[in-house]
């Protein structure tokens, strides 16, 4: 009898296995895992411990921009392969493999909206886009979001999500760092505002070029925030890293963040601020 | 298939040869340099040629930014410390005389010996070592001083306290104040251009580039360890990336390439700073009757058109 009693609850809801690696909707702070739609509700983040789970660009934009309000930009960009790249596979293949994946043109999402009332420029990266990598269109798309933040005298609010530049374009995707960079200038002489939202991860040419860059720079809990990743610096240092090697919360403590926002309060702080820098008479 | 760069060049070519020779030797200098640019285009580097730039930009002997120093500049005086934290001795810095006229100089420093390479830290600056430079920059602007940068770094270093004290915001900054800057600026890669650590310090008027050396969004070690998954295969991701001169110019990255000795800058150190030297003085020559507003357009919409031809939009 009693071998037919079922006590183990902790299996009820077990995390899925995907090959050997956590399922994405288990959480790695705690362990508790979730339907698709319990996260969503959440804004994907952890209910238990506030972990603050991966957001897409479209769900990025759907928290911050007035429903209904954003209107695209630059949508039908597109890389193409300028040095032939070739690894294990070719590039274009791994380009249009994204695509699908993602249904996205690239990493990066631009356009305007209003945040509440507040008209605004958005740029939004999305890591699932091969690694939020920057690439050419990537470099391209932020710096129109910088031209149209600068013709509209808007504040332009980027939200990055990054693994660093694109390797498959080489040189080019280096050249981006500058590129975007002479972007944020621009827009500075225009007299515009840029806030910039850095999300889990963001990392090496985009850390190092227009993220770091915003007039307030915000992150959110947890995000790793280097320029060099944790694995790397430990190979190559062979030095015993501090647990918080690199997250938004060192970054704080070093002094290179404003603030670090949870994500439920993020869209009100973000609001704030652009009531600020509009009321510069 | 003639690139982008092909057409430019031979459009410039076809137009100096049909001008009367009203600058006399300084244009049939300029001749010579584009004709050689292209013939360098016109071959295509193969695998194992830009595998051999990898290997010469890395040359135990290749000359460093003090070697070039001494031998262009007259009266250099290195100035020391980012007047906050430290002196990183992986970036010199400093004031001299190029050609009669007073230049800042910014340049990554590898070093001859072990302890040498130690002190250098293996021409990898700390953040402090780009606040040095943004210093000079600074310095440079505010007295009208030209400035020269030699890339020659493997990367930012790559360490705990180099990310606590803000390496990715530094490089960021460093690149901001030079799209700033009111003076003219020519970079030429000695080295390794290697990935955020280079383009920190190279965002010039004219960005010049040594025949042997390489710039790279990766080192071909860390490309292959990630795409390949195996670090030995740097010599394929190397092929797959191209980092050598040749395509650099081709892809509009740089301006020029600044020929070598034969086999190579390491072989004759003092014809190699001749030719870096001359260079260089023809840059400046172009910049120097430009306005400080003229430049920073200039500059600013450079970097600001790199890569953008051939996106192509969605059917």
């Amino acid at each position: 009898m009693a071998a037919r009693i079922d006590v183990s609850i902790e299996h009820k809801h077990a995390p899925p296995q995907t090959d050997g690696r956590p399922h994405p909707n288990t959480c790695p702070g705690c362990g508790s895992h979730y339907r698709d739609d319990e996260l969503e509700q959440h804004l994907n983040v952890c209910p238990q411990c506030s972990h603050h789970f991966p957001m897409r660009a479209r769900a990025r934009i759907a928290l911050l921009a007035d429903e209904g309000s954003f209107a695209e930009e630059a949508a039908d960009l597109r890389s193409d392969d300028p040095l032939g790249f070739f690894d294990l596979r070719p590039y274009t293949e791994r380009l249009a493999e994204a695509e699908v994946a993602t249904g996205l043109g690239d990493a990066m999402v631009i356009g305007q909206a209003t945040l509440d009332d507040s008209p605004v420029e958005l740029a939004v990266m999305d890591f699932a886009f091969m690694g939020g990598s920057m690439g050419r269109v990537v470099g391209e798309k932020f710096a129109r979001a910088c031209e149209a933040a600068a013709d509209h005298q808007v504040p332009l609010v980027s939200v990055t999500a990054s693994g660093g530049a694109r390797m498959q374009e080489g040189i080019l995707s280096l050249m981006q760092l500058p590129k975007t960079v002479c972007a944020v200038e621009d827009l500075h002489d225009a007299g515009g505002a840029m806030i910039s939202i850095m999300a889990h991860p963001t990392t090496a040419g985009v850390l190092a070029s227009f993220a770091s860059l915003g007039d307030v720079i915000v992150a959110e809990p947890g995000a790793l925030l280097s320029f060099t990743g944790p694995r790397v610096v430990q190979q190559t240092t062979r030095e015993k890293l501090p647990d918080d090697f690199g997250l938004a919360e060192s970054n704080y403590r070093f002094g290179h963040l404003d603030a670090i926002v949870p994500r439920p309060e993020l869209k009100d702080y973000v609001a704030r601020l652009l009531r600020l820098f509009g009321n510069a008479g | 298939m003639p690139g982008e760069a092909e057409v430019q060049l031979r459009e410039r070519l076809n137009r100096l040869r049909s001008l009367p020779l009203l600058r006399g030797a300084r244009l049939s200098g300029e001749l010579e340099r584009l004709q050689r640019q292209l013939d360098r285009i016109v071959a295509e580097p193969s695998d194992e040629q830009i595998w051999r730039s990898v290997e010469l930009a890395r040359h135990p002997d290749r000359p460093y930014t003090l070697d070039y120093v001494e031998r262009m500049l007259e009266d250099f005086v290195e100035l020391h410390g980012d007047r906050g934290r430290a002196d990183d001795a992986a970036l010199v810095t400093g004031l001299g005389r190029f050609d009669g006229r007073t230049v800042a100089l910014i340049g990554h420093q590898k070093g001859r010996d072990i302890q040498e390479r130690s002190k250098r830290n293996f021409g990898m600056a700390y953040p402090e070592g780009y606040r040095k430079a943004m210093r000079v920059m600074e310095l440079a602007d505010r007295h009208g001083f030209p400035l020269i940068t030699l890339v020659d770094t493997p990367g930012a270093y790559p360490g705990v306290a180099a990310e606590q004290h803000g390496q990715g915001g530094m490089i960021a900054r460093s690149q901001a104040v030079m799209t700033r800057l009111r003076s003219p600026i020519v970079s030429c890669i000695i080295g390794e251009g290697g990935s955020g650590g280079a383009i920190a310090i190279a965002v010039a008027d004219r960005v010049l580039m040594q025949q042997n050396a390489i710039y790279s969004v990766i080192s071909p070690e860390g490309c292959a360890a990630i795409l390949w998954r195996d670090a030995g295969e740097a010599q394929k991701a190397a092929a797959a990336f191209k980092p050598d001169a040749g395509h650099c110019l081709e892809l509009g990255v740089i301006d020029a390439i600044v020929p070598e000795p034969s086999e190579g800058a390491h072989t004759d150190p003092d014809a190699s700073a001749t030719l870096l030297k001359d260079s260089i003085g023809e840059s400046l020559d172009e910049l120097v009757g430009l306005s400080s507003d003229d430049l920073r357009r200039r500059r600013r919409d450079r970097f600001r058109s790199l890569g953008t031809l051939e996106i192509v939009k969605a059917p």
